[in-house]
């Protein structure tokens, strides 16, 4: 289908994409890799009065690489991450997951901020980010300020981010000596989104273990991290530690199966860590 | 009713000049102001591959993009690969392992597997299946459009 008629506005400042999307009086909403937007405008799930295209703000494209973290600019598309080969060496868990987002046509024009921002919890890059500890930032006309990748997720499609918001950056913390990171999913076909998945990253004998497609929102596995951290081998009782997670149902099925695929997920995760 | 935007996009060498409202998209654009039909609109929702185009080098979803997003863009659709003489030798193994049948998936697996011939990769058919993925064909079962791949790149002469 065609979606509504609406106004499409090209800011070519942060400033100027931020006074238009502070505009209460009308449905504005901000395009990125409009890979998932384009769809629900499609299907008129979303109808902007104002579709805001951030496509010309270079200042928001881009990583800066530090010493114990990385910033990646909001509208950096997944095939820019994937090509720079310094930042896939620093952040490996990204790079595992990078292959299982969509296809190669796709990941050519979706962003990390747009796939932040849009929390679909069936997605890896929320995963990922809560299992590295990442930080979001958002901007609004009248500031900016940081949300951890903890906080950030409240439901389905649902974040901290409040309107007149946009993310501009992520901030994540890259791989030292001796970190370990382990990624698994499940799909029907390569690219699909995932009937679930398994994102974790250990530093210092530390697991954060986060799950995708299997509740409202990734989450993370709070009990298996802590068994796990005492003793890496106990993995089953790590499994069985899962039952304090809230599974939801999708179209693949309800929230036995979830939670049968997320005790695979985590073993196979997991094994990619050992030595 | 918005406001029109004029746009100029260079499809297949051709530069093409209209006045469009924003929601149109670029397949549609490209169908309609410049007459390439070749590409062509499956399930406007990003699935099904049929509209996979080059923009300014890179194969996406001429369906998630609106043509005003594309102004100034450099478009090469299945028509600009034939008369570019590009993807010789693919659409040829396509002709010979008969990659087709009704063709609507075409256009859009050729400029897909072209992606991935042109980026070096292996003629290994699990690797050639995930690549082409989020391309749809509803005829041919697969096979043969994996054969004609897995035979360029076997052959060592290029797409
Ligand atoms: C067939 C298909 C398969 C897919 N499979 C996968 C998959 O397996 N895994 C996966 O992760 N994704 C998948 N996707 C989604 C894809 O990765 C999207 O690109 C991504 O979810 C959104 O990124 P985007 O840049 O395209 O954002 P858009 O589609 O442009 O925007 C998404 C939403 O976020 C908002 N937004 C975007 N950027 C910002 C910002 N900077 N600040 C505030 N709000 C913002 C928009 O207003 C919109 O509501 C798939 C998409 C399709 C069509
Ligand atoms: S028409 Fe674009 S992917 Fe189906
Ligand atoms: S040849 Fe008919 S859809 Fe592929």
């Amino acid at each position: 289908m065609k979606p509504v008629d609406f106004n499409f506005e090209r800011p070519a400042s942060l400033t100027d994409a931020l006074e238009l999307m502070s505009r209460d009086d009308m449905n504005v909403v901000a395009l990125a890799g409009g890979q998932s937007l384009l769809p629900m405008m499609n299907f008129r799930m979303v109808r902007p009065d104002i579709l805001v295209d951030l496509n010309g703000l270079d200042e928001l494209r881009g990583s800066e690489i530090g010493p114990d973290r990385a910033r990646i600019g909001a509208m950096t598309r997944y095939s820019d991450l994937a090509s720079n080969a310094e930042l896939m060496a620093r952040l490996p868990l990204l790079a595992s997951a990078l292959p299982h987002v969509a296809n190669s046509a796709i990941r050519n024009r979706g962003t990390l901020g747009g796939s932040i921002a849009m929390a679909d919890p069936t997605t890896e890059m929320p995963a990922v980010m809560l299992a590295l500890g990442a930080t979001i930032r958002l901007a609004s006309r009248d500031g900016e300020r940081s949300v951890a990748a903890d906080d950030f997720y409240l439901g389905y499609y649902e974040s901290a981010l409040e309107s007149g918001e946009l993310v501009i950056a992520i901030d994540v913390p890259t791989a030292a000596p001796g970190d370990a990171f382990g990624f698994y999913e499940v799909a029907r076909r390569r690219g699909d989104r995932a009937m679930a998945g398994a994102a974790i990253a250990r530093r210092n004998h530390e697991p954060r273990i986060a799950f995708f497609s299997v509740s409202d929102r990734p989450v993370r596995g709070f009990s298996a991290e802590r068994i796990l951290g005492e003793n890496a081998a106990s993995v089953e009782a790590a499994e069985g530690s899962l039952k304090e997670i809230d599974f939801h149902g999708d179209l693949h099925g309800g929230p036995d199966l979830k939670r049968h695929l997320a005790r695979i997920v985590l073993r196979r995760a997991w094994a990619e860590l050992q030595p | 009713m918005s406001r029109l935007h004029r746009v100029t996009i260079e499809i297949n060498g051709e530069q093409v000049t209209a006045s469009i409202a924003a929601r149109v998209n670029l397949i549609d654009f490209i169908r309609t102001e410049a007459g390439f039909t070749g590409s062509h609109l499956g399930c406007e929702h990003g699935v099904c591959g049929a509209c996979t185009i080059e923009v300014d080098g890179a194969a996406v979803r001429g369906c998630l993009m609106l043509a005003v997003q594309a102004d100034g863009a450099n478009v090469v659709t299945v028509e600009g690969l034939a008369g570019m003489g590009r993807a010789k030798n693919l659409r040829a193994a396509f002709l010979a392992e008969n990659a087709l049948q009704c063709g609507y998936c075409t256009p859009g697996m050729l400029v897909s597997a072209l992606e991935y011939i042109e980026s070096g990769e292996s003629s290994d058919r699990a690797t050639i299946r995930a690549h082409m993925a989020g391309n749809y064909c509803r005829c041919t079962g697969y096979q043969a459009i994996v054969d004609a791949i897995a035979a360029v790149i076997e052959s060592g002469e290029g797409a």
